[in-house]
């Protein structure tokens, strides 16, 4: 306890250090004077005092946690809180049902600002399950995703500018154009590994935000595309509430539709090719696997989702800038596959919707939200490093192993 | 049976969440204050929100417009369009009768429409892209600002006619303010064929340095820089035009024109002309208004301040006049009754840019903006 | 010619700047395999760290050289500081965790320490004094390499070899060598791994501070938002070189910078980073290990 103590004390004075010049002294080099914010010490010296025994106490958690899991690893994993209430059926089915209801009734019982937020998340949410093909199943790392959500949302924006082609129309065409992007882009990038392809698909990203900004014939450059019509219901004239109660709907049809399709892309012979992949690229080859077209399969399915939203999202904003597209935007839809649990839907839908509603609800600390939001993101990453949900993995027992039949 | 049950408490659970944010009181006018108060842009919004403020407390303090107290709401932007809806709508689901802002034309045109179909008024202090008044898409939009052609016009013309020079360079950031600055001084120039544009090209905020860019006017023979943008690029082209040895006269926006730009570029900066809104510092209303806000504070004020306290001003006369916050009363009395504000007296004319605010062109003597008549 | 010569010095001068950083980014990665997202913040905090040392320092009466080196040290120690608490906290509680975990660890210390100094300090741009003086026997050919360029240069150029002989020839740099060759075996024959790896960071974190301080008096502003972009293309510059690999780190870096300046100089400066990202990606297609990568031929 006492060695407790005089660690921690160490830690506040290594703070306290480390603080000094950045939280006390303050300089204004034109009228030369130094403000000394003393009082700024203190509350470092106390909070790291605070958070050294938590973090400490933490940590022997977590080691006890790992060990355990370590010693009865061998057979079957125990699933986590999260992935029983998935499995049991008796809690699973009214969680459903009070799911369902909250989100049919909610655009109805709250303002238009909440619903509008929330189609945002929805949006994301939508994003996050198109990149978790790429990276949590194909294992394909992606830090330019954004770039096919701005094809998505450009392509509407193009479309209804030049020839006034409506949503409905633009929505599959957004989704196909990203489908389009992705693969030209796999291309060049098919031999590339890992960390490579982070740097490479990073530049993508930039590439299409500063191709964007500069070409103005047809991007009209920063200026941005104004007046984009939001989605309309057979020519209906609709005043913002009920067009933003619709666009709410319209994006909970998605999400469910994302999660059908990618539910069962996951069980498919291009998921299985996928899964395969990204746990050896070479023993997968060898047994046959056409690692080409698997792996640009993987950024086209990805890609096709980023662009079908894109088209919701131009329509939602009514306005589109490049800025809206920024490695911010890929870094957060990262954030939302990885903090979700990689591959696992629940998870990813939780993910988006704590990672984009928490900055607008945590608007009364508008200064600290961002400091906060990198703490947790650091913080889930140490002590829940497999995500909000863990994806526990399909196992094949012998029987199933026999329905399945060949195929497996 | 239990189903409903459980409807009821979710509905429950939700409408004592929701009912706090949309509790609507009547006896208060409600003023949303939009722009950008956190990130890399906040130096623009603050200064307005505070102005905003601190009109309201007074105003407060003695009694209230029309016998009710004036209530803001601060709505954050970061002048992201994305974000600039959410605050709009935000700000609509609030009840606010009238918007003073947003800063950056960008979020300002995301967040327009929002308002127009809410029937509430927006003024900004800031937004000078000219289509917003120009268009008649955003019958609800006000501004205390000149529009940027005005201000592109002007520089052209000075650079052409004042300076003389010949060849003229012109540098933008590629954003929609500098950048739209940059085409109207292109456009006039070549319109009035005095001198010739031969180098217009966009830098990307944030790079390392612009050494190469500076090279490049050097090549083209350049006898002077025009330069569309914010300050902090601004700065740091002049100081590395310095450090190459090229003395050449550089012009910028209003963009520049602030206490920032002196800060950063140092002794670099004299010299440098920059267009920005009529001096009108020595106004009784502003004096009052900047004494006000250093002791308020305890510092000078920052960019649009003038323009902010200016738009608070036309809007509390506004509803004095009008007697109330009627959408049509507003805009009648808006576009008819000139008002004293810290940037003049101004009325708006009939596509809402304000009547009696302009451009002149300052340049940096002895480390402050001077206006040159 | 002339022209060719003058965007040549650009090129080089941010090049060498590219340099110091992706140093850190190399050296880091061939250790652990860990792309530290955060180095450009270590780079932009050393900036901040001088610029508060030398207005200190200018207001307690001391001048010119003094205060430039004084700065320099300073910002260096707390960058050290900072590194070596940075992967204290966020990397070594994952060095088992699965590959993505240590990445978005690093995103998001990376707005972490944005926005601790976006807070601490201000959000707006701050003047940088121009520490490095202009000295006379550069005055003629001031306009196309000034004296803060030939600094810069020859300070990368020290710095770059100095480390050299520190991987080469020290006790340290011969077990950074064994632990980036094989981790398990050098802690088999007793080498401090986790030593080593604090070493490290320590060590990138120092040259990173050095490139802050550096392009703070050559461009003379920052402000909290620096370390993005500046991290980015070091990274680049890094991935380019072959990741992992000193010299490779150096020389991406060169060629970026260069790449960079001839696209403004020759093309639009409005496409720069269009150049760089397409030079990274050219590269990488015919060698897709990076200029001096080797090509691991995977056993199975």
């Amino acid at each position: 306890m006492l060695d407790n103590m005089k660690r921690s004390i160490l830690v506040a004075l290594w703070f306290v250090f480390l603080t000094f010049p950045l939280m006390v002294v303050k300089v204004n080099t034109l009228k030369n004077i130094v403000e000394w914010r003393w009082m700024n010490m203190l509350w470092v010296a106390l909070g790291a005092f605070v958070l050294s025994i938590v973090w400490r106490w933490a940590m022997v958690r977590r080691d006890l946690k790992s060990s355990e899991s370590d010693s009865t690893d061998d057979d079957q994993a125990r699933p986590g809180i999260g992935q029983r209430i998935l499995e049991d059926p008796k809690i699973f089915k009214p969680v459903l049902l009070v799911l369902a209801v909250v989100t049919l009734v909610f655009p109805l019982v709250v303002d238009i600002y909440q619903a509008n937020i929330m189609v945002l998340a929805l949006i994301f949410v939508v994003l996050g399950l198109g990149l978790n093909i790429t990276v949590g199943l194909a294992g394909l790392l992606d830090l330019g995703y954004v770039a096919f959500f701005a094809v998505g949302a450009y392509t509407y924006g193009i479309l209804n500018s030049f020839w006034g082609i409506g949503f409905w129309t633009s929505l599959p065409i957004g989704g196909l154009m990203g489908a389009l992007f992705g693969i030209a882009l796999g291309f060049p990038i098919l031999r590339l590994r890992g960390d490579y392809l982070a740097i490479v698909t990073l530049g993508f990203g930039s590439i299409a935000k500063i191709v964007i900004e500069n070409w103005e014939e047809v991007f009209n450059g920063a200026k941005g595309i104004a007046g984009i019509p939001r989605p309309g219901l057979f020519g209906l004239d609709m005043t913002i509430e009920s067009a933003t109660t619709y666009t709410y709907y319209l994006m909970i049809l998605m999400v469910l539709f994302t999660i059908f399709i990618t539910n069962r892309l996951k069980d498919s012979r291009i998921g299985r090719a996928w899964m395969a992949l990204r746990e050896d690229e070479i023993a997968c080859v060898a047994m046959g696997v056409d690692m080409a077209r698997t792996k640009l399969g993987a950024y086209a399915f990805g890609a096709f989702w980023a662009g079908l939203v894109g088209v919701i999202f131009a329509a939602r904003n009514t306005y589109i800038n490049p800025n809206s597209f920024t490695f911010m935007e890929s870094a957060l839809v990262l954030s939302i596959v990885v903090l979700g649990g990689m591959g696992s839907i629940v998870g990813v839908i939780i993910a988006a919707l704590v990672l984009i509603l928490m900055p607008e609800y945590l608007r009364a600390f508008a200064e600290y939200r961002m400091l906060m939001f990198g703490a947790v993101m650091v913080l889930m990453m140490i002590f829940r490093p497999e995500g909000l949900i863990a994806n526990v993995r399909r196992k094949y027992t012998r029987s199933a192993v026999k329905t399945e039949g060949v195929n497996a | 049976m239990r189903k409903s049950v459980i409807k009821k408490l979710v509905m429950v659970a939700l409408l004592s969440l929701v009912v706090p944010v949309t509790g609507f009181a009547a006896d208060t006018i409600k003023i949303g204050i939009a722009g950008p108060h956190t990130g890399d842009l906040a130096p623009y919004g603050i200064p307005t929100k505070e102005a905003v403020e601190m009109i309201a407390a007074e105003v407060n303090a003695a009694g209230g417009v029309l016998g009710k107290q004036i209530e803001v709401l601060p709505m954050d932007d970061q002048c992201k369009p994305e974000i600039a809806t959410n605050a709009a709508t935000k700000l609509v689901s609030q009840g606010v009768n009238l918007v003073i802002g947003h800063v950056c034309s960008g979020a300002t045109k995301a967040a327009l429409g929002i308002y127009n179909e809410a029937k509430i008024i927006a003024i900004s202090p800031s937004a000078t892209n000219p289509p917003l008044t120009q268009s008649g898409e955003y019958p609800n939009f006000y501004r205390t600002i000149a529009p940027d052609d005005d201000q592109g016009k002007l520089a052209a013309n000075f650079v052409a006619d004042k300076l003389g020079a010949k060849k003229i360079a012109i540098i933008h950031d590629k954003g929609d303010y500098g950048k739209g600055f940059a085409d109207f001084a292109q456009q006039f120039i070549e319109a009035g064929g005095k001198a010739k544009v031969v180098l217009f090209e966009g830098v990307t905020p944030g790079a390392m340095d612009y050494s190469a860019v500076v090279q490049k006017i050097r090549k083209e023979g350049a006898d002077a820089v025009i330069f569309g943008g914010y300050h902090p690029e601004a700065s740091k082209l002049v100081a590395q035009m310095n450090k190459k040895r090229m003395k050449i006269p550089f012009v910028g926006p209003d963009g520049i024109k602030g206490d920032g730009f002196l800060e950063i570029a140092g002794a670099d900066a004299e010299g440098v002309y920059a267009t920005g809104p009529m001096d009108v510092t020595s106004l009784d209303v502003n004096k009052k208004a900047r004494a006000d806000y250093v002791k308020k504070y305890g510092k000078e004020p920052g960019t649009f301040f003038d323009q902010g306290y200016a738009a608070m001003q036309s809007a509390l006369n506004a509803i004095k006049v009008a007697g109330g916050t009627d959408y049509a009363a507003l805009e009648k009395a808006l576009k008819s009754s000139y008002v004293d504000t810290a940037v003049g007296k101004i009325k708006f004319d009939k596509k809402g840019d304000a009547e009696g605010v302009g451009f002149s062109v300052f340049q940096v003597k002895g480390g402050k903006f001077v206006e040159l008549k | 010619m002339q022209y060719f010569l003058e965007l040549s010095c650009s090129g080089l001068v941010r090049g060498s700047i590219y340099a110091l950083i992706a140093l850190g980014y190399t050296m880091v990665y061939g250790i652990i395999q860990l792309i530290n997202f955060a180095h450009g913040e270590v780079y932009m905090i050393g900036a901040f760290i001088a610029l508060i040392v030398s207005g200190v320092l200018t207001i307690y009466g001391f001048s010119g050289f003094s205060i430039l080196i004084l700065a320099a040290l300073i910002a260096a120690v707390y960058a050290a500081a900072y590194g070596y608490t940075l992967e204290k906290i966020a990397y070594r509680p994952l060095r088992n965790a699965p590959r993505l975990s240590p990445l978005i660890s690093a995103i998001g210390m990376s707005l972490f320490l944005q926005n601790y100094v976006l807070l601490a300090q201000t959000p707006d741009f701050l003047p940088f004094p121009s520490l490095i003086p202009d000295f006379d026997f550069m005055e003629p050919i001031a306009h196309i390499m000034g004296s803060a360029e030939l600094v810069i240069l020859v300070t990368s150029a020290i710095t770059m070899i100095a480390l050299t002989v520190l991987i080469k020839y020290t006790r340290i740099g011969k077990a950074m060598r064994a632990t980036q060759q094989d981790m398990t075996m050098a802690r088999l024959v007793g080498v401090n791994v986790d030593n080593v790896i604090s070493m490290t960071f320590v060590i990138g974190s120092v040259l990173a501070a050095i490139g802050g301080v550096l392009v703070g008096s050559y461009i003379g502003q920052i402000n909290f938002y620096i370390g993005f972009m500046a991290g980015v293309k070091a990274f680049t510059a890094a991935v380019l070189g072959g990741i992992g690999n000193i010299p490779g780190a150096a020389l991406g870096a060169l060629v970026l910078g260069l790449a960079e300046s001839y696209a403004a100089g020759y093309v639009s400066s409005a496409y720069e980073d269009v150049f760089a990202f397409g030079v990274l990606v050219l590269i990488l297609i015919l060698r897709p290990a990076g200029l001096l990568g080797k090509a691991v031929k995977q056993k199975v």
